[in-house]
């Protein structure tokens, strides 16, 4: 018995291991540095450990579920099944590198320990989501992210820095309150918040009161969407680049962006059910919607000047990649939409640690400032072309995977026209990642770049540009491994074709 | 040793109340034993009376063995049990802080220095009206609940002239004449009502069934005394002064829980005594309920100083707790589960959530020894834990999970949808959103480093932890509240649908 409950818990401990470090930082004293560094890593690590024995044990048909009653009917649920694993693997393996880099980053600046707490504090909400089981433990986290983000995105203190978190703050609590909002009618209308394969919505039901229902699905995709970043509600995303590199890395990549994107697919497959989404009139809408956000995020990242502006624009067009593919009534599009959810991250979270390491390295942070620094920091700027190029979808880097089973997903559910948008975002990706590239490799510099401190050996801090190197052979692995069951892809065509979506 | 489990209600008084006469012999070891006797024999009752009332049911007990309609009768139900927990548990919190908040609490500090003789007078204050809250909670008469009421106004106002400013004294005096006014108007009421019913016990005059005219005039008199106790909009202007101005000790418990104790007192006149009343009535409390949470919410916005900020913010989250009675009674003769769940925990949570910011803020203040948001500028960097603390309180306060007030939200926001009264849970979720907004000014101010406050003293480690404490039964109220709300159901809150 005790055994079974042992497993049982196992989401909770995925949980609690960043939970427990974030608490236990905040009590510890900002000068603890050893202490607090050696809880970060065992966290990051223990995270590491029990998500691989979870990958284990889901591949082989077990389930995990852990569950706490907060009110009576209500609980709090953590389920491991295959879905949650793909988020959750990504966050655990992405905050272990951020969690170096941000060591390296961060070294000798004030209110670390604050930083450190929320950093962890930031992960164990992205992993509850992920892993809820039900609404309104998605929703608990989901709002608990935004909260625990908000010291994070302000962390400079600087006028420039409270004001992004200002606008950060009003767009994704004005988008939570009607999750709230739409989360209780939900269950009101349903008498259910939880998750299932496949929905939880009646079709008859759903037909007999179309009109509720489509508006309920609009107040649930109006609470998602700020995080998901979709067009006109993307303003923040780009506000919020003041943050320190490792926190726009992680926001980008894993945290916030996913938690909206993740949450889009939980409203389609696990609320309504994507075939009742269809019948209902409300899925056309939402690929509409990101097949207009991938060209407008494009276009708005041309001509950016501001490196982590220019991240940022792009980063919202290829999140909707991710909301495109599962709103499509296709399962090879679903695969395409959900294995960019790694894919991305993968891919995004390279090209910040490369921009933070060429800021905190060489002060350089525009792009007219990198003519010829390939010279003087090849490393970081091999992984960084790696990373622009598979986001363009230039094979055999991940991003050419998404594409791929996206364009071949559109065209089995019929729906030709996504194709030409996602051949349109590709060449507008290579009208404003290439001249970067160009001018890294191909110009040549102003003058020397000198850090000041004729430091001789590593381009940069071997803490910011490990971690670099790992996430681009991730990036890349898992474009040339794709055809193995343990690549994100494999993943990701297990979660499909077993019917856990 | 307390064989029948009745006897711990009246401990609950006792324990407090002997603990205020210990208080006053003004040594600093007699203060402290006097808030311990107050604390532990409050949380004791609390706790053993939850234990009897979940195994028994509600507790009806004669003082001194004479039965209504001519003793005195004692009820303890779920409800009764609930705001004794939380009463013990903000007021061992304040009591804590309160050891450290006026000086050292030395021999020689309680005789000398301003601060030290105002934790002198602010024990035995504060246990006497511990005293009086606890006894409203146990009270099963409406004479008894007079009395009480009584003593909870004056000594409220007490606490409030502590900080011997003008401006405290002013206030102080204010609420005085309000609370005395409100009092007046409940005897009045109560006195309507013995005529009309022959006698004071909530319980048999409930049994009675009250027609006619007079009745309603009673209760219409009461609501209006309970509703300016409790701080209703219109009738808020007197608590903004009083609660900035007391110490920081004393606003937390005023208003946490001394507001609550009028609320509690029209929770038993309108629910227990008369089943609802009408539909137009409770109308009007939900208005004026509403008027509460913009009004207060939209002031406190506007304010330059902390505490009042948070005072204008108790304003408005009272109004919650009013706009609980048109969802309440979805029918006339029905009763919502959830609404009253959801408005008893935002009650409670409110309680924790509201101390942990007002002593947050009373460290704040400490600190930089001036009560202005801008002086608190970089504060979070200088006093992290409590800044932590404020900022857990007042995600709490706005409905962000996880914390009671996120539980709260759900079931109110639940009961309104499922009456199909869209109005309130557009309103309850915008009344949200304008609580972050104030909340989010202050720790915005405090996060800004372009300016460092001129001066800064260390606040005592004590301060900080007990607002922690606070805020984080604040958030624990959200992990698990099963058994406080399965507890709110049974006797006088859970009259059967």
């Amino acid at each position: 018995m005790s055994y079974i409950l042992a497993w049982e818990a196992l989401p909770l401990a995925i949980v609690l291991s960043s939970f427990v470090p974030g608490i236990a930082i905040m009590f510890l004293g900002e000068e603890d540095r050893r202490l607090r560094v050696g809880l970060n890593i065992a966290g990051a690590t223990a995270k590491l450990a029990l998500v691989a024995v979870m990958l284990v044990g889901v591949a082989a048909g077990r389930e995990y579920a852990w569950r706490l009653e907060v009110l009576p009917g209500l609980e709090l649920s953590l389920v491991g099944d295959a879905l949650a694993l793909l988020f959750v693997a990504l966050s655990a393996v992405l905050w272990f590198v951020t969690t170096i880099y941000a060591i390296g980053y961060l070294e000798g600046s004030p209110n670390r320990r604050r930083f450190f707490a929320f950093f962890s504090l930031c992960v164990t909400a992205t992993t509850g989501l992920a892993m809820a089981g039900d609404l309104f433990t998605f929703v608990l986290f989901y709002e608990a992210l935004t909260w625990t983000t908000y010291p994070l995105v302000v962390h400079r203190g600087t006028p420039e820095a409270i004001r992004a978190g200002r606008t950060y703050l009003v767009y994704t609590f004005a988008s939570g309150a009607l999750l709230v909002l739409g989360a209780v009618w939900f269950q009101v209308e349903t008498g259910t918040v939880a998750f299932a394969p496949g929905g939880v919505l009646d079709p008859e039901v759903a037909a007999d009161s179309a009109g509720r229902f489509v508006l309920l699905f609009g107040v649930l995709l109006a609470g998602v969407s700020v995080k998901a970043a979709f067009f006109p509600v993307h303003g923040w995303l780009p506000i919020a680049m003041v943050a320190p590199a490792p926190v726009s890395a992680l926001l980008h990549a894993v945290a916030v962006v996913k938690a909206g994107a993740f949450g889009v697919t939980r409203l389609l497959h696990s609320l309504y059910g994507i075939e009742v989404a269809w019948q209902l009139g409300v899925a056309l809408p939402v690929a509409l919607l990101a097949a207009f956000t991938i060209v407008y995020g494009s276009v708005r990242a041309l001509g950016q000047d501001d490196l982590k502006r220019l991240l940022a624009y792009s980063t919202v067009s290829q999140l909707s990649y991710i909301a495109l593919g599962v709103a499509l009534l296709a399962p090879v599009a679903q695969v395409g939409g959900l294995v960019h959810l790694v894919h991305q991250g993968l891919m995004k979270i390279t090209l910040f640690f490369c921009a933070g390491m060429l800021a905190e390295t060489l002060g350089v942070k525009k792009i007219s400032e990198m003519r010829g620094i390939a010279q003087r920091m090849p490393l970081t700027m091999l992984a960084f072309s790696v990373a622009a190029l598979g986001m363009i979808g230039i094979p055999p880097v991940a991003g050419f995977l998404s594409k791929w089973y996206l364009g071949m997903g559109a065209i089995q559910a019929g729906a030709p026209w996504v194709v030409g948008v996602l051949l349109a975002s590709s060449l507008l990706n290579a009208a404003y990642f290439l001249p970067v590239i160009r001018t890294a490799y191909l110009d040549d510099p102003e003058g020397t770049f000198d850090d000041g401190t004729g430091r001789r050996g590593l381009e940069a801090d071997w803490r910011l540009l490990v971690p670099a190197i790992v996430t681009v052979l991730l990036a890349l692995g898992s474009g040339v491994l794709g055809g193995f069951g343990w690549s994100p892809l494999g993943w990701t065509e297990f979660i499909v074709d077993r019917g856990a979506l | 040793m307390i064989r029948d489990p009745a006897h711990w209600s009246v401990l609950a008084v006792m324990a407090p109340l002997v603990g205020a006469l210990v208080a006053l012999r003004g040594r600093p070891v007699a203060l402290r034993a006097g808030l311990l006797l107050g604390a532990l024999g409050s949380g004791g009752a609390a706790w053993s009376l939850a234990r009897a009332v979940r195994a028994e049911g509600p507790l009806v007990y004669p003082l001194a063995g004479w039965g209504a309609p001519l003793g005195i009768e004692l009820l303890v139900d779920g409800f009764s049990v609930v705001m004794l927990a939380v009463t013990a548990l903000v007021g061992t919190g304040a009591s804590y802080y309160a050891t450290a908040y006026f000086g050292d609490l030395s021999e020689a500090s309680v005789r000398e220095s301003p601060a030290g003789r105002g934790a002198r007078y602010f024990a035995p204050l504060w246990l006497l009206l511990w005293a009086s809250l606890n006894g409203i909670f146990v009270s099963g008469d409406l004479f008894n609940l007079y009395v009480l009421l009584e003593i909870l106004g004056l000594s409220a106002a007490a606490v409030v002239t502590l900080a011997v400013t003008s401006k405290a004294t002013v206030a102080g005096m204010r609420y005085l004449l309000v609370s005395l006014a409100g009092s007046l108007l409940f005897l009045l009421g109560v006195a309507l009502l013995y005529i009309a019913g022959g006698t004071l016990a909530i319980g048999t005059l409930a049994e009675a069934g009250l027609e006619g005219p007079l009745p309603l005039v009673a209760l219409a008199l009461m609501t209006v005394g309970l509703a300016a106790k409790t701080a209703l909009f219109p009738l808020h202007g007197w608590l903004p002064p009083a609660h900035a101005a007391a110490p920081a000790p004393g606003s937390a418990v005023l208003s946490a829980l001394v507001v609550k104790g009028s609320f509690f007192i029209l929770v038993r006149l309108w629910v227990d005594l008369h089943g609802g009343g009408t539909r137009e009535a409770l109308l009007l409390l939900g208005f004026l309920g509403a008027g509460a949470l913009l009004w207060g919410s939209l002031l406190a916005l506007r304010q330059r100083s902390l505490k009042r900020l948070i005072a204008y913010s108790t304003v408005a989250q009272l109004g919650y707790l009013f706009i609980l009675f048109p969802l309440l009674y979805p029918v006339a003769g029905g009763w919502s589960a959830d609404a009253w769940a959801g408005g008893v925990v935002h009650a409670l949570a409110h309680a924790l959530a509201k101390a942990a910011m007002f002593l947050a803020a009373g460290s704040m203040t400490y600190a930089v020894a001036r009560d202005d948001i801008r002086a608190i500028s970089g504060i979070a960097h200088r006093l992290p834990m409590t800044f932590f603390a404020f900022g857990l309180g007042g995600l709490s306060l706005a409905g962000i999970p996880p914390s009671g007030g996120f539980v709260a939200k759900w079931l109110l926001l639940r009961a309104a949808i499922e009456q199909g009264a869209w109005g309130w849970a557009i309103l309850m979720t915008a009344g949200g959103l304008l609580t972050l907004a104030y909340v989010l000014m202050v720790l915005r101010h405090a996060l800004d480093r372009s300016e460092t406050p001129p001066s800064f003293r260390p606040a005592p480690r004590r301060l900080e932890w007990a607002a922690m404490a606070l805020a984080l039964l604040a958030v624990a109220l959200g992990v698990r509240a099963t058994e406080l709300i399965e507890l709110l159901a049974i006797g006088s809150g859970g009259r059967l649908p």
